[in-house]
């Protein structure tokens, strides 16, 4: 059956609490998910007080305010602090979304921090995405063409035939919204999810890509395709604004059009 | 057992099954025709308040209601089958067990929807 309980070895203690210093003024509390793959030891809730008027606005300012002044041994990813990167998503206030596009304003009570959902844990909330980058691989993300370029210059796309790309190659590959998708939860392994599914799409879209019937070949399958349910979790979360769900419908009605 | 097989060829694993089209179609085919249809049923069954049982069975005897009912069952029970195959491959992991379900719920599905044609068939002649 699926999953619908955590396994005994993965629910999550009390943890420590790290009190604000004395005088703080805006304190706030983020409560961590931690969890050491040295230690033989369930994950647990560490609490840490924050000063906000000693901290940048964002929750990856504050999580980085941890690593630096209370406690270096919190583990987590982030690299360009500007929602580019996509290494910093993790699941924020029962959300999963960019640290560092969200505002610890958002949140009204303590901030709870988790790893994305539902994937193997490295360690604190770094999630092992190695099954996600091999299914965004499977799907050959590259342009794929017999006609050669032209000698003197690059393929080109009329106005219209780019503006089909618009809201699919914005995707950072945060993998947000495949780990927030319940379909992918239960049968990851062989559903592809909404990110990769998007990624798919976007070169089924591309007119300069002459593969699109393998790529849609690939795809027609009970699992690797339809098991989504149209449940809108993944457009809900992206951090990005961006709309997997529709990019799949766009897939599904390609696959039946072609059907005649 | 311990797994050293790539992430890329778990990922690929056996390809595509080049199926599941139909299904995704046929799903929301049988969903559009028993809009219709259900309210057919409940005017029929609101029509029929008070009458005799004569009456009913004159009101059955009718070809139109006799077509009418049967796209009902016949929509009915294979679009219950169609959803029941989607939660029982989203929920049940292991193979077997998948098979086995699956199976029971076919053969349960279609045992009552011939039923319900049986029965229709019967009203009508």
């Amino acid at each position: 059956m699926a999953e619908l309980t955590l396994p005994k070895n993965s629910r999550v203690t009390q943890g420590k609490t790290y009190k604000a210093e004395p005088g703080a003024t805006r304190v706030k509390s983020f409560k961590v998910y931690r969890w050491n793959p040295d230690e033989d030891a369930n994950p647990r809730a560490d609490t840490y007080e924050i000063d906000l008027d000693k901290c940048g606005p964002m929750v990856l300012d504050a999580l980085i305010k941890i690593k630096n002044e209370i406690d270096p041994t919190l583990t987590f990813r982030r690299s360009c602090r500007e929602g580019i990167c996509g290494s910093c998503a993790m699941n924020i206030d029962g959300t999963n979304t960019l640290a560092c596009l969200k505002p610890i304003e958002e949140v009204k009570e303590a901030v709870n921090i988790n790893p994305l959902p539902h994937m193997p844990v490295v360690k604190d909330l770094v999630p092992d995405l190695n099954q996600a980058y091999a299914q965004y691989r499977s799907i050959e993300p590259w342009l794929q063409a017999e006609t050669p370029p032209p000698p003197d210059g690059e393929r080109k796309q009329s106005v219209e035939e780019r503006a089909e790309l618009d809201g699919l190659w914005e995707c950072i590959l945060c993998f947000c919204c495949t780990t927030s998708c319940p379909s992918y939860w239960w049968n990851g392994d062989r559903y592809l999810g909404p990110a990769v599914l998007m990624a798919a799409y976007r070169w089924i879209a591309d007119s300069r890509d002459e593969a699109t019937g393998k790529r849609l070949d690939a795809l027609e399958d009970p699992f690797k395709l339809y098991r989504c349910h149209t449940i809108m979790n993944c457009t809900q979360t992206c951090p990005k604004g961006l709309n997997p769900a529709k990019a799949i419908g766009k897939i599904k009605q390609m696959m039946a059009e072609r059907q005649g | 057992m311990k797994i050293m097989r790539s992430a890329l060829g778990r990922a690929r694993g056996m390809g595509a099954a080049k199926a599941g089209v139909h299904h995704w179609w046929a799903q929301r085919l049988t969903a559009l025709a028993l809009l219709p249809l259900a309210l057919y049923a409940v005017l029929s069954v609101l029509l029929l308040k008070g009458a005799t049982q004569a009456e009913m069975l004159r009101y059955m005897a009718e070809p139109w209601n006799g077509v009418l009912f049967l796209a009902l069952v016949i929509a009915l029970f294979y679009h219950l089958q169609l959803g029941l195959q989607v939660v029982i491959e989203d929920y049940i992991r292991s193979e077997g067990k998948r098979l086995t379900v699956m199976l029971a719920m076919r053969a349960t599905a279609g045992f009552f929807g011939l039923l319900a044609v049986i029965s229709v068939l019967k009203l009508s002649f």
